[in-house]
């Protein structure tokens, strides 16, 4: 997919009138396009070599890569520093702030430089709690919730003004996104959640693992009823599993998870588990797809990440577009990458 | 004290009206606090108020209270610090991620907002960021100034 005016790999896409970014997400949502997103985990490494790796795999089948900011409150390179690099060679990222391990003057001081490093999107999160990582003897921030920081985020765009109230000499132009998880507790207010969220500035969210397609149905009625589909643009997130065992294993022990016992007993009684979670995963994309309201997916498969492609072309949720992609011009030349 | 705090959100309803009956009596009593002083006060006050909201709520003198728009849940008790609704992490019997043996705040504020009149209307207004300087601060007195004075900004012009 080629915008009729796309600049050079790593430059500025025009900013379209109504837009908030020079992005390519919000370009392909705005214009109703179903887009898929992927998450790509950071590195232990000093290398930019390891992030291009790492995000080579999804070239020509994703709209944007999220770079996670100490996901699972594990160290790895910062996000704001994965997302720099990936906008530099032309990705579209989607930088994660997370509330756990920064203060509101860090956190605003990323805004300005990840804008000002090419990163249109980014994502407002609240973030996992520290006991949950390998570094559990270290201090929770949370200085803001994922709303105030989406409420000072959009502030500092819409009003060029940091929280303070002292004024940006330019201010950042970012798509600004948030979480929710649709189906875990309290299910009935997950909505009223997600409406909030939308008050204080998301422009798209990003769910986490959803599983269970009757809830995902309930939770959209929900959102319906307030409102929020003209508001809103709602990527749903699904994932792969290697086995029934791993899925458990998820189950009991990744907060916020609610895996079904019947998809488990479907992995369990597959030949091979690995396709069979594969071929579960397309089947989620492929009913998220069918439920109104819902603008796209975002596909998580840690240490897996080779499986999206597969995952999305079999899905057939682009319909044939190919996302734009830094080395699709070294494919066209036949170059062997 | 657990057991109270939860005992305080199944009386979120009687609570949120003595609270309210409480705020008209310190608003109506403003011109006798500005005659001894706020600064005076401070302490005494913010003395008072750790003792009857620690009991009742396990209040963390965050210094801007909003049990009110929390179904009288402190959501200072969260491990997050989070104010304006549950993360993503609630375990399936509604207990928190961090805390798996305590029940979620946000779980809780919303059992305490069905019980507030207006309650569910308030528990969906954005609350803004938390103001760290107000920490310790007594939060009655910080309301019937804001009650009783002009906002500052506006005071300027």
């Amino acid at each position: 997919m080629i915008f009729d005016d796309e600049p050079t790999g790593g430059d500025m896409l025009p900013m379209r009138p109504g837009h908030t970014s020079p992005g390519r997400l919000e370009r392909v949502l705005r214009a109703g396009g179903f887009a898929v997103t992927t998450e790509l985990a950071p590195p232990d490494s000093a290398d930019a070599d390891d992030v291009y790796r790492r995000a080579r795999v999804f070239d020509g089948y994703v709209d944007a890569i999220n770079a996670t900011d100490g996901s699972g409150a594990n160290v790895h390179m910062s996000s704001l520093a994965v997302s720099a690099l990936l906008a530099r060679v032309g990705y579209a990222p989607v930088m994660q702030i997370s509330c756990r391990d920064k203060n509101r003057i860090a956190i605003q001081g990323d805004i300005l430089g990840g804008a000002a490093m090419g990163v249109c999107n980014m994502l407002c999160l609240s973030g996992d709690g520290v006991q949950s990582g390998d570094h559990p003897q270290s201090k929770p921030v949370f200085d803001l919730d994922s709303l105030s920081l989406l409420q000072i985020a959009t502030t500092m765009r819409d009003k060029s003004t940091f929280q303070s109230g002292r004024k940006l000499s330019s201010a950042p132009k970012v798509f600004f996104g948030a979480a929710e998880n649709p189906t875990v507790a309290p299910l009935e207010h997950r909505a009223s959640r997600l409406a909030k969220k939308v008050a204080a500035g998301a422009q798209f969210i990003q769910t986490q693992y959803v599983y269970d397609m009757d809830r995902l149905r309930d939770f959209m009625r929900r959102v319906e009823d307030l409102g929020l589909f003209e508001k809103v643009y709602l990527l749903i997130g699904v994932g792969p599993f290697k086995t029934a065992k791993g899925a458990e294993w998820m189950r009991n022990n990744v907060p916020g998870m609610h895996v079904p016992d019947a998809l488990i007993q479907r992995l369990a009684g597959a030949e091979d588990q690995a396709k069979e979670g594969r071929q579960v995963c397309v089947d989620l994309i492929q009913e998220a797809r069918s439920i109104k309201g819902v603008h796209g997916v975002h596909i998580m498969a840690y240490r897996q990440e080779e499986t999206v492609a597969e995952i999305v072309d079999r899905s057939g949720v682009l319909e044939g577009r190919v996302p734009w992609h830094p080395n699709r011009d070294l494919n066209f030349e036949g170059n062997s990458q | 004290m657990y057991s109270v705090r939860r005992w305080s959100v199944r009386h979120a309803g009687g609570l949120n009206q003595f609270y309210n009956g409480l705020e008209r009596v310190l608003v109506v009593l403003a011109p006798l606090w500005r005659l001894i002083g706020y600064n005076r006060l401070e302490r005494p006050f913010a003395f008072l108020e750790r003792q009857v909201k620690g009991l009742l709520f396990d209040c963390k003198m965050c210094g801007q209270c909003v049990l009110s728009s929390t179904g009288m849940s402190c959501s200072m008790n969260c491990p997050k610090n989070l104010r304006n609704g549950p993360c993503g992490g609630v375990r399936a019997n509604g207990n928190c991620e961090v805390k798996p043996e305590m029940r979620c705040v946000w779980v809780e504020a919303w059992t305490g907002a069905g019980r507030i009149k207006g309650g569910l209307e308030k528990i969906a207004v954005v609350q803004l960021p938390v103001d760290r300087r107000l920490e310790g601060r007594s939060s009655w007195l910080k309301v019937v100034r804001e009650r009783t004075e002009p906002p500052k900004a506006e005071a300027k012009k």
